[in-house]
């Protein structure tokens, strides 16, 4: 086991615990901060694969932007354990029901699509998520897709303005 | 076994020259605090601290023992592991971006190439821009876990201060960028260094302002303190934060405001670099050092910047916050933006 296996497992661990502590947890500002390591640990795996523009991103807007609005509505609703509205245990039965076919549904869909038998990811030395290569790719291979999706972006900006104004 | 296979010498050197930075900062930042006490006295016609030692110069030292020695109070109604980790992160936060700052050029030491910086990653922007997105979360996290209603709003007026900042400063951040084409610190420095280039203050004048401006706004410096405005918030977000852990709180903004003066002298006033000196005619060890003496130079003018303003401006209100931040920084660094990117075409003749 070399260096990088055994940063892999501790982030992968590190991952999944901290992403069961974000449902288990009572306080839903622990929970924030439990997706917030989720984040970081993820962070951690692209930097292995040497995505550091992908890493790097996904703390800032993740970590820096959308979990700080998630924890200023919790904050500002003072959501805390005795608020929490009890669920009945048919509808907590149903929700692992759906969950779990989700994610089964997710899984074969991985499987199916990408042949990942025999194919080993590329450790520190392949270099497409490196932010000059991305950004060649982005913006001569996929600049359509790009493009439609930045203009996604900008009406998703100028529909939140214009609820906002909306008093 | 593999994991042996590792240069432990490398491994070594950074972790000393970690260990150097952040117990320097450390220092600095002891001695920024002492020096703030003397600007404001100079700046209000009054000695200042002048009993403690020659000057007053061990007051630094009197303070911080104060604050040890006082009795460390964890509120009863307060949530006790996050009062502890608010402060912890403040400081994590601000002492991060040390690991990006490209401190020197290089020293040899028995034939060894020693680079004075930590990392030097080819994100190094992107970098700083992530952590100081993360800074918000000390500030936040103290102020709720305190449960108090002002603390709390201290912590909420942080946070959006920060956050509506940040935009800015990211896009003014983009047109140094696209004049250096690296994302790499070190490399703009050296870009900037070259015979015939100019410091990037001389190519970005307007995004140089906005960045200072929002700089000022990420360490909650005065005229933008509002998360600390004591007479609407009693002190702010640490306000039931008593010993080291207000301590910390206090120390990381000068920690904040070391950094982000010298992350300021390395994007628009060449890092390390001496003006009308050409580094490559003196040896190595040399220009290393005296780069550092230039950079260290450099932060501390901006230090003393930091407070001239702090000493001599008025806080703003809450809504001309607001209104500078989204309806003049943001289109003003879009502008910026737009303004560099089509001189830089015009100059390449496309």
């Amino acid at each position: 086991m070399n260096l990088l296996d055994s940063l892999f497992y501790f982030l992968s661990a590190l991952a999944i615990f901290s992403a069961i502590m974000v449902l288990v947890s009572k306080n839903p500002v622990h929970s924030v901060l439990w997706l917030i390591t989720v984040f970081f640990a993820i962070s951690g795996h692209y930097v292995l694969l040497n995505a550091q523009f992908l890493a790097i991103v996904n703390l800032i807007v993740y970590a820096g932007a959308i979990m700080v609005l998630f924890l200023f509505v919790i904050m500002l609703m003072n959501l805390n354990a005795e608020a929490e509205p009890r669920k009945n245990l048919w509808l907590k039965l149903f929700g692992i029901l759906s969950g779990g076919s989700f994610l089964m549904v997710l899984v074969s869909l991985v499987r199916q699509t990408a042949e990942l038998t025999g194919k080993t990811a590329q450790l520190k030395d392949g270099n497409i998520g490196l932010i000059k290569n991305l950004g060649k790719a982005l913006f001569s291979d996929f600049v359509v897709p790009f493009e439609i999706s930045s203009v996604l972006f900008l009406s998703a900006m100028v529909g939140a303005v214009v609820i906002g104004k909306k008093d | 076994m593999s994991l042996l296979a590792f240069d432990w010498l490398l491994f070594a050197e950074k972790l000393i020259l970690i260990a150097i930075i952040v117990f320097a900062s450390l220092g600095i930042a002891l001695y920024t605090t002492f020096a703030e006490r003397k600007v404001a006295a100079v700046l209000q016609d009054r000695p200042g601290p002048n009993r403690a030692g020659p000057l007053g110069l061990f007051q630094p030292f009197a303070d911080g023992l104060k604050l040890i020695m006082k009795e460390e109070i964890i509120p009863n109604s307060s949530n006790k592991i996050l009062f502890i980790l608010g402060p912890g992160l403040a400081m994590t936060a601000a002492l991060m971006t040390c690991a990006v700052i490209p401190w020197s050029s290089r020293v040899e030491f028995f034939g060894r190439s020693i680079e004075l910086q930590i990392a030097d990653i080819n994100i190094g922007i992107l970098y700083i821009f992530g952590v100081v997105s993360l800074g918000v979360y000390g500030i936040m996290i103290g102020g709720w876990a305190s449960n108090n209603k002002f603390s709390l709003m201290a912590a909420l007026r942080g946070a959006s201060q920060a956050i509506s900042y940040e935009l800015a400063l990211g896009l003014s951040l983009i047109a140094v960028l696209m004049l250096s084409g690296s994302l790499s610190l070190k490399s703009i420095v050296e870009e900037q260094m070259q015979p015939g280039n100019y410091w990037n203050i001389v190519y970005q004048p307007l995004g140089f302002l906005i960045y200072f401006i929002c700089t000022l706004a990420e360490c909650n410096r005065t005229p933008f303190d509002l998360p600390e405005a004591e007479n609407e918030l009693n002190f702010g977000y640490h306000q039931e934060y008593s010993s080291m852990k207000l301590g910390f709180y206090l120390f990381s903004e000068y920690i904040n405001m070391i950094m982000s003066s010298a992350v300021m002298a390395c994007l628009f006033f060449g890092g390390y670099d001496i003006p009308f000196l050409d580094e490559s005619s003196l040896s190595t060890n040399l220009a290393a050092g005296l780069g550092f003496l230039a950079l260290f130079a450099k932060i501390i003018f901006f230090i003393f910047l930091f407070m001239w303003i702090r000493w001599t401006i008025p806080r703003f209100r809450y809504d001309q916050l607001m209104n500078l931040g989204w309806k003049n920084m943001i289109p003003l660094a879009l502008f910026n933006m737009l303004l560099t990117g089509a001189l830089i075409l015009w100059k390449a003749g496309v």
